[in-house]
This record gives C-alpha cells, structure tokens and sequence, in this order.
C-alpha cells in the first residue's frame, strides 16, 4: 500500500467525522446545494448599435463592442460565461439587434442577456424574446444563484400612452435627460416572481443579481434609479451574500446597502458623466464610489470598456478593462464589510483624472 | 460783433440746443424698465430652447446627438473656457471644441462662431451651467 500517513489519516478523520454529522449539514454537503465555488465570468454592456441607414451603423459604437468582444475571447483561462448588460440596440431595432448579435456571435462562450431600455421600448420586448432571450430568468452556477432582472420597465400608463409611434415611446426612453421620461422599475409581477423564486434558495448561497438599472435610487432625472427599489433590496435581506450588478449608467460605481453589494459596469459605446457634473440638481451616488478617469473625447475609447468579475467564497471582484487606461479592481472587502477599489480608495491615493465637476 | 459772426452763434446756439434735446432722449432711453428685462429674458430663452433642440438633434452624418455624451450638456465645462486644450495644443474657445465634436464624434460640418444655430448651441450649454463660477483655463 503506497497511501502516505497523511492521506491515511486525512480519510479516518473524514470517516468518523461523517460518522457524527447531523442530517443538515450532510445534505449541503453532498446534496442540491452544494457549496460555493470560485470562477470568473465575464461582463460586456451598453453596446448602443446605433443604425444610420440600411446597412450602415455607427463605426464609434461598433468598434466599442468588436474591442471588448476580441479581448474578452483573449482571456485565459476561460471565463464559465459571459452576461451581455443590456443595451445591445440604440432604438431597438431589429437592424440593430441583428448587427449587434452579429459581433456578440464571435464572443467565444455561453452568453446570458440582460435587457436594457434600448432594447426593449421600441416594440416592448417582442424582437429580444423571440430571438435572444426570456426577459427575466434565474440559473444556479457552482453553488451561485444567479438572477435576471427586466428592471427597465416603466408605469403603464406612460407605456400606454397615445404615442404617435412606437419609435416616439423608444426616443422618449432613449434620451436619458428627457424631462418627459418616466422612472424604471421592476414592477409587481417580477417582484412576485422573486419572492417565489428566492424561496427555495439557502440563505448561505451567494445570491448574485443582473440588473440593467441600479436597483437603487441615484440620479432621478437620468433614471440612474429604479423606482421599487427598497421592495427588491428587502427581497434579498435575508440572504448573507448578495451582489447586485447593473449596467445603464456607463461610469465606475460602487456601494454596500445593508447586506448587498452594487457594482455597475462599463458601458463598451460612450461614458456618461457623473451626476455631480450637472449642477443644477443634487444627487445620491455613494461616497464610496472612486470615480473612473474622465473621458478625453479625443481618444474615442476613452472611458469605455468591460471587465471580468471574479467570485471568491460568493463575493465579487470587478476587474474593469480600460483601454489605454489603468485597469481598475473594485473588491469587497471582508474586513470592511463593503466593496473597494484595490489601489485607489484612500483619499490620498486619489489623482487628478478622477475629479470630476 | 459783425452780422455774419452773429447769425453764426445764433445757428450754432440752436444747433446746440437741438442737439442736447436729442441727448436728453437718448438718455431717456437707456432708463430700461422691469418689462424691457423681461422683454430680453424672454429672448434670451428662446434661443436658449432653440439650442435645446439642436442639442438634441443629430447635427452631422451620423445621428449622433450632443445629448448623447453630454445629458443636460454636463461635462462640457464652459466656464473653463478658454483654455489650453492640450489635445487641440492652443488655447481654444467653447465654439471651437462644440466645432471638433460636430467634426467628429457627429461627423458633420462646423459652423462659424456667430452663426445664430451655433449661438443658440452655446445659450443652451451656459444655461445648464449657470451659477458656476468662471474659471477660465482650468482643465
């Protein structure tokens, strides 16, 4: 017998523990849940496929999309699966859902898709559900459940107003200043989906959402802000792990609400700027948040990009991918309690890029 | 005094008188009122929305619109102006940089410094920033 001290001992210890295991603790180990493992997946968003005419689109946005869906195929070892964050389309047509799919196709990996408003208020919907995906869904990923939010959504009675067209409702929802707008939101339906959804799941099990609006309350007047919020944060209060990473907003920004972490993610077309360069109206975006380098429109990539995201024992890490910029890590800290950017999150490390007015 | 010198000072005494009267309106004039403010404000706006407008229209090739980087025209800081634009390598005015993003990111034709769409482009820019204080050459 070649079986080394170590391992001998290794195994009767394993034997006799599991000799006095209670029930309970014997199931999560080898039963539906299993434990959380680590792995990365990858995070590609706000593409805005913007069609001028016929066959022709914008160059600016589409390069964004074919630059991080080459990078993103360069990394190694292979991310699990890649999220798309919502906002494929500019104005959700189907030209544009096609050639945005049409990059997206050479994304080397499962894809799971987040809608985005862009996407949805030309035809509500119909085009992303019959060609690219169910509007809201969940699935478990080693030992993580994962959920899918159609947070986008809106009051009826905006949605089902007497437009003149369905493009005029899409245009509203397009301009992100539009006075006129209307606040997104998850709606009862999904709420109640959630809770049913979330009744079956551990309350050990990290619980990881994809949204494309915050699931917060930010910046009213650019819908950095879903309006049930508080309803959906009290859905996942019981959990101890969760994580919740939305898209829409087009800026590094990060917070801790109670138990959940919030991460957005880059936007792969332009950058937006932060809700304190509009001077006028005051804003709630945390403190917390170091703010990614403000753009140089004179480099077209500037303040874009994507990132991959790394799961350690059920928490995340962003690692953003910046073009010809520093790559900025933002990690929940178990000492704090609270997601940190790794490099700059003291005061004193901050530098000149990241202030912005 | 001969007869010609005195007519002479008579014209020039009129003349004078004449032309204080019309002073004297002149300065009446200037006293502009609380509906002369009004008036101009009311002006001011309207070409404040007009620039509104274009701001959120596609004005190159592309239909790329200026509110699609710049919602309510933020992060255009146009009280730095002028300044350094160490992209462009010279100082440079507001109307040049809105010209470069026309140029490129809009892909469309720049437009000369008082021309009125160009004039309402940067009303409209102003507006949203109205309060911050000037700080010309800031970066």
């Amino acid at each position: 017998m070649t079986m080394n001290r170590r391992a001998f001992l290794k195994t009767t210890a394993a034997g006799l523990i599991g000799a006095a295991l209670p029930l309970r603790l014997v199931k999560v180990a080898f039963g539906a849940d299993s434990p959380a493992q680590d792995f990365t997946f990858g995070y590609i968003s706000d593409a805005h496929i913007q069609q001028i005419k016929g066959t022709k689109f914008v160059r600016n946005w589409d390069m964004g999309l074919i630059r991080a869906v080459r990078e993103a195929n360069l990394l190694t070892p292979k991310p699990d699966f890649f999220m798309f964050g919502g906002d494929l389309a500019q104005l959700g047509k189907k030209e544009e859902l096609d050639h945005g799919l049409e990059i997206m196709s050479n994304l080397r990996g499962k894809v799971y898709y987040v809608t985005g408003e862009h996407d949805y208020y030309l035809d509500l919907g119909e085009y992303w559900q019959s060609k690219i995906s169910p509007l809201y869904y969940s699935f478990d990923h080693k030992g993580i459940h994962f959920v899918v939010l159609n947070s986008i959504l809106t009051y009826d009675n905006w949605i089902h107003k007497k437009w003149d067209a369905p493009m005029d409702r899409m245009l509203a929802m397009a301009r992100l200043d539009n006075p006129d707008g209307s606040p997104f939101m998850v709606g009862d339906d999904q709420l109640a989906w959630l809770k049913k959804d979330l009744e079956k799941i551990d309350r050990a099990t990290p619980v990881v959402v994809f949204s494309h609006s915050p699931i917060q309350k930010i910046f009213k007047p650019w819908n950095f802000w879903t309006e049930d919020a508080e309803q959906v944060q009290a859905l996942l209060k019981p959990f101890e792990k969760v994580t919740i990473i939305y898209g829409h907003v087009h800026q590094i920004q990060y917070n801790q609400i109670g138990n959940i972490s919030f991460h957005a993610v880059m936007a792969t077309a332009w950058p937006w700027p932060y809700p304190e360069s509009y001077t006028q109206l005051p804003n709630c975006l945390s403190k917390l948040t170091v703010p990614m380098n403000r753009a140089d429109p004179f480099f077209e990539r500037d303040a874009t990009g994507w990132q991959y995201i790394d799961l350690d024992k059920g928490r995340t890490a962003m690692r953003y991918q910046l073009p010809d910029n520093t790559n900025r890590t933002v990690a929940y800290s178990t000492q704090d309690g609270r997601p940190e950017d790794l490099t700059y999150q003291e005061y004193r490390n901050r530098i000149p890029p990241q202030r912005h007015y | 005094m001969s007869k010609k010198k005195r007519l002479w000072g008579i014209f020039l005494a009129v003349l004078m008188g004449a032309i204080s009267m019309a002073v004297g309106f002149s300065i009446q004039a200037g006293e502009f009122t609380q509906a002369d403010l009004e008036r101009w404000d009311r002006e001011f706006m309207s070409v404040v929305t007009e620039g509104d407008k274009l701001f959120h229209s596609a004005l190159g090739k592309n239909q790329v619109s200026c509110d699609q980087c710049h919602p309510n025209a933020a992060n255009t800081h146009p009280e730095t102006y002028p300044k350094f634009q160490q992209q462009i390598g010279r100082v440079v005015n507001l109307f040049e940089m809105v010209n470069w993003c026309i140029e490129n990111p809009l892909e469309g034709e720049p437009m000369l410094a008082d021309d009125p769409k160009m004039v309402a482009i940067l009303s409209y820019i102003h507006h949203e920033r109205r309060g911050v204080p000037l700080a010309p050459g800031k970066h």
